[in-house]
């Protein structure tokens, strides 16, 4: 398992990697779900199935989608590639690796500070987890509930398609 | 089955997933490739819990991880209709046009 | 009665309190009323209070009103007191009777001036301010009347301030009478560290008690007093000033640039005459500056084409007869003269107002002419005025003071025939340049054609102070002519007599009419030179050296120019080389940082998402490397 886990993670930077690089949307897309997929071996690698399944399910599955979508509906193709060609060069680069090396650096650091130990070899059980999220985490799934609930209006709202101008001012 | 896995590894290839997401952030000037470094970063932090979870042993890790999901997923719903207000209004997805402030 | 003489200087200052906090909400004549009325209440108490004076003065000739202590700190107590004489009697009644009748001739003059309130409320400032210079018991009282009227000169000179000429012409009254100022102020100091009071009459007396006759601290505080006498009274070498301060409107000139301010140097002198006395040097000084300056001003007003700088000449000229005889020791002589040159001249100012106004502001005397038919009543009592001042005989006020001051510097032990000749050569100049004004103002063809004609307001000053130009001068009668010495009698409990020479009346009789015969020469050569025979001047004129002279007056002598060339542009050149010195540089440097740091902030306020997340980055970078490692 321990193979998995890093292949499984060498995987997943590369493929991040990809994403941010790439200047076509839908390849950087493809990547990302990539990326995710190997994450997902990862939680699996580490004993958390459940998680591994709903990171596929929900995460590359139902997000990744909503991506797509609004790729497709936006029309982004050939010229969104030249466009972002045009706006990227390596010297933009300069800065924020500069900065994300630096930060990594310092996290680096604090992780090695401690010494935390090694992962337990327990695989927390989808029943596990059940207990937990019915026991002393009602709130949490209350809470998340409303928080899609949120997410879902204010989506709704922001994304109507305003057809005429009095309801582009009212809104 | 799973072996010992040193918890720092984990983390550590939690840090890189972050520091690559905040590069392709502050590099990138699409939205939907801002939209998706955010979901990159979203997902290292996951990451993170999760390793957490498994070295103690402890479901509280995974209930955290689907907290951030379904942030993720509302946050994702909501911004991207906010991007589609965004390219219905400037004609373009640079984010930096929108740099008018106020006063 | 005497209890009640606060009110003689009290009421032009209500007025003026009243004015300025209120002014802009009265109607046209009540301010008139305030502003005239205040003196004129001032007047009628300084009426009587001389009526009483005359007729049952005090004990000892002097009476003193302590007000309350003015300051009380390590022995140095001067009060506010008023200190009532003679001598400060006749100076009150000149400067209340005069200053009524000419706020009376501003109701009128003014009336179409939008700042009405304004020049009453400074105008009565100016009056109660020289009121608390002539009372004064203490010389910082007298200092804060100074300084009083001399900032009330500066408001009246500058009073069109939208006109920014006038505004100069009052900095440069203000600045000059500054350098007089200052000179007495260490005067004072001097005068109080080593006598130890500044109440006058105590100062006086341990003056004569401790300073020998001619010692040095006795001439180094006389001179200092003198330089301010000089810069007020517009003397040498401080004169430049009031040629300029014809700037104000006129009747600022009449008041405060003729009758009162002017000749507040006069009354210094004559109030400090013991300090004075103790210091002959500085005496002759005081007569030598005298006769120069009325020569110098004579030729210089021969040559004016503003009616009004004529007449600003023809004050210095004059002023310059009051300290001639003040420096030959004839105190009496001066006072009298003050006070009938008060009425003439003032006279003569108002006129000039009145054909300034008929003629719609034309100042220039060669732009006027044959005004003699149109405007009667200003012809005749400017006529009068002019008699007086050239010194016409026997029926002019201004002959009987001129007459005293030149046959007492003719006889006085100080004095000598030098000063009366130089009196007298000035006489003919007068005579010749007063009756130059007349005929050109008056006779001749006219050019400019008058408007409606002067008011009652303006009459009734004018033909009143024609009548005073007139009957003035029977108060002092020479010998020769009836001796009635009432005036100097008056004064003599507080000026000592002139120390003269007992001559015979006939020498007295022969130095009259030799002045006599030189001050009708003037006026008739005035008279053909200017009426009849035109093209003399015109010939004498086209001669180099004469043209040269004539610039050369016309400009009062070059001293504009010489002082210009002496301290201000060495003063100017400094300031600019000094304009960038260390202090300004900090300040700079100061600006100059903010504006760079306000540059670099501005510059962080980008509104792009990218740059604000790399600020988020940055910071939580730096935190974290704070938390690791400190």
């Amino acid at each position: 398992m321990n193979a998995v886990f890093y292949i499984a993670s060498a995987v997943a930077i590369i493929s991040t990697l990809m994403v941010i690089t790439r200047m076509q949307p839908v390849h950087s897309l493809l990547y990302l779900i990539v990326s995710l997929l190997a994450v997902s071996l990862m939680f699996f690698a580490l004993g958390a199935p459940f998680i591994a399944a709903l990171e596929v399910i929900v995460y590359a599955g139902a997000i990744m989608v909503l991506f797509v979508f609004v790729i497709m509906m936006l029309n982004l193709g050939r010229e969104a590639a030249e466009q972002e060609r045009r706006w990227i060069d390596i010297s933009m680069w300069k800065g924020p690796v500069i900065l994300a090396l630096v930060l990594l650096a310092l996290m680096i650091h604090v992780l090695y500070g401690g010494n935390p130990g090694a992962v337990s070899g327990r695989v927390v059980s989808p029943k596990e987890m059940s207990i937990a999220l019915f026991g002393p985490y009602l709130m949490v799934v209350e809470l998340a509930s409303i928080l899609l609930l949120a997410g879902l209006v204010g989506a709704y709202h922001l994304a109507r398609r305003d057809t005429d101008d009095k309801e582009q001012k009212r809104s | 089955m799973i072996g010992a896995i040193p918890m720092t590894h984990g983390l550590i290839a939690a840090a890189v997933l972050f520091a690559l997401g905040l590069v392709g952030l502050l590099v990138r000037r699409n939205i939907i490739y801002m939209l998706m470094c955010i979901e990159i970063m979203l997902n290292a932090a996951g990451l993170a819990f999760i390793v957490a979870a498994s070295r103690w042993g402890q479901p509280d890790g995974q209930i955290m991880f689907m907290v951030i999901l379904s942030t993720a997923a509302a946050e994702v719903a909501v911004g991207l209709a906010l991007v589609l207000r965004f390219y219905s209004r400037f004609k373009t997805l640079d984010a930096d046009i929108a740099n008018d402030m106020r006063g | 009665m005497f209890g009640l003489f606060w009110l003689v200087p009290a009421m032009p200052f209500a007025g003026f309190a009243i004015l300025a906090l209120m002014g802009s909400r009265l109607s046209r004549n009540a301010i008139a009323s305030v502003g005239a009325g205040t003196v004129g209440i001032s007047a009628v108490i300084s009426l009587g209070l001389g009526l009483r004076f005359l007729l049952s003065p005090p004990s000892g000739h002097t009476y003193t009103l302590s007000l309350w202590t003015w300051i009380d700190v390590a022995g140095f107590t001067p009060h506010f007191a008023l200190y009532l004489d003679a001598l400060s009697m006749v100076m009150t009644l000149i400067v209340t009777v005069v200053g009524f009748l000419i706020h009376v001739y501003s109701i009128e003059y003014m009336r179409d001036d939008p700042a009405y309130s304004r020049f009453f409320a400074y105008m009565n400032l100016f009056v109660g301010s020289m009121l608390m210079l002539v009372l004064a018991d203490n010389l910082l009282l007298l200092y804060l009347g100074w300084e009083g009227v001399g900032l009330c000169s500066y408001l009246l000179i500058g009073f069109w301030y939208s006109n920014p000429a006038n505004g100069r012409a009052a900095v440069k009254a203000f600045v000059v009478t500054r350098v007089g100022d200052t000179a007495m102020a260490l005067g004072l100091f001097l005068l109080f560290t080593k006598l130890g009071t500044l109440d006058i009459q105590e100062m006086m007396q341990r003056a004569s008690e401790q300073w020998p006759v001619g010692s040095g601290i006795a001439v180094l505080a006389a001179a200092l007093l003198l330089g301010g006498a000089v810069g007020k009274s517009a003397q040498l070498p401080l004169q430049v000033w009031l040629p300029d301060a014809m700037a104000g409107p006129t009747p600022v000139s009449a008041l405060i640039h003729a009758a009162t301010m002017v000749t507040a140097g006069v009354y210094l002198i004559a109030r400090m005459h013991t300090v004075f006395e103790l210091a002959p040097p500085v005496l002759m000084l005081v007569a030598v500056v005298g006769a120069v300056t009325l020569l110098l001003a004579g030729f210089a007003a021969l040559t004016q084409r503003d009616i009004k700088r004529v007449l600003a000449y023809s004050t210095i000229s004059q002023i310059g007869y009051m300290f001639l005889a003040l420096g030959v020791g004839a105190y009496s002589a001066a006072i009298f003269h003050l006070f009938t040159h008060a009425f003439f001249k003032a006279l003569l100012f108002m006129g000039a107002g009145a054909i300034i106004l008929a003629l719609h502001h034309e100042q220039d005397m060669f732009k006027m002419g044959g005004l003699r038919k149109q405007m009667p009543v200003v012809f005749w009592t400017f006529l009068i005025g002019a008699m007086s001042l050239a010194a016409l005989p026997l029926v002019t006020a201004g002959f009987y003071s001129k007459d005293m001051i030149l046959y007492e510097a003719w006889s006085s032990h100080i004095g000598g025939p030098v000063f009366w000749l130089a009196g007298c050569a000035g006489a003919i100049i007068t005579g010749l340049y007063t009756f130059r004004m007349v005929i050109l103002t008056f006779f001749g063809e006219q050019k400019t054609a008058p408007g409606h004609g002067p008011g009652l307001c303006i009459k009734i000053p004018l033909i009143v102070l024609a009548l005073f130009s007139t009957i003035a001068g029977f108060l002092e009668i020479p010998r020769s002519l009836g001796n009635v010495p009432l005036f100097s009698d008056f004064l003599e409990a507080a000026l000592p007599h002139a120390p003269l020479i007992e001559g015979s009346v006939f020498i007295e009789a022969l130095l009259q009419v030799i002045a006599i015969c030189g001050v009708l020469a003037g006026v008739a050569a005035a008279i053909i030179l200017f009426a009849r025979r035109r093209e003399y001047i015109r010939n004498l004129l086209a001669k180099p050296w004469a043209a040269y002279l004539h610039e050369l007056w016309f400009a009062g002598w070059g001293f504009d120019a010489l002082y210009h060339a002496l301290f201000v542009q060495p003063y100017v050149y400094i300031a600019q080389v000094n304009k960038d010195d260390f202090t300004d540089s900090f300040y700079n440097e100061l600006a100059r940082l903010t504006a760079a740091f306000h540059r670099a902030l501005s510059a962080t306020q980008t509104g792009r998402l990218r740059w604000y997340m790399m600020g988020i980055a940055a910071g939580a970078a730096i935190t974290l490397a704070i938390v690791v490692f400190l």
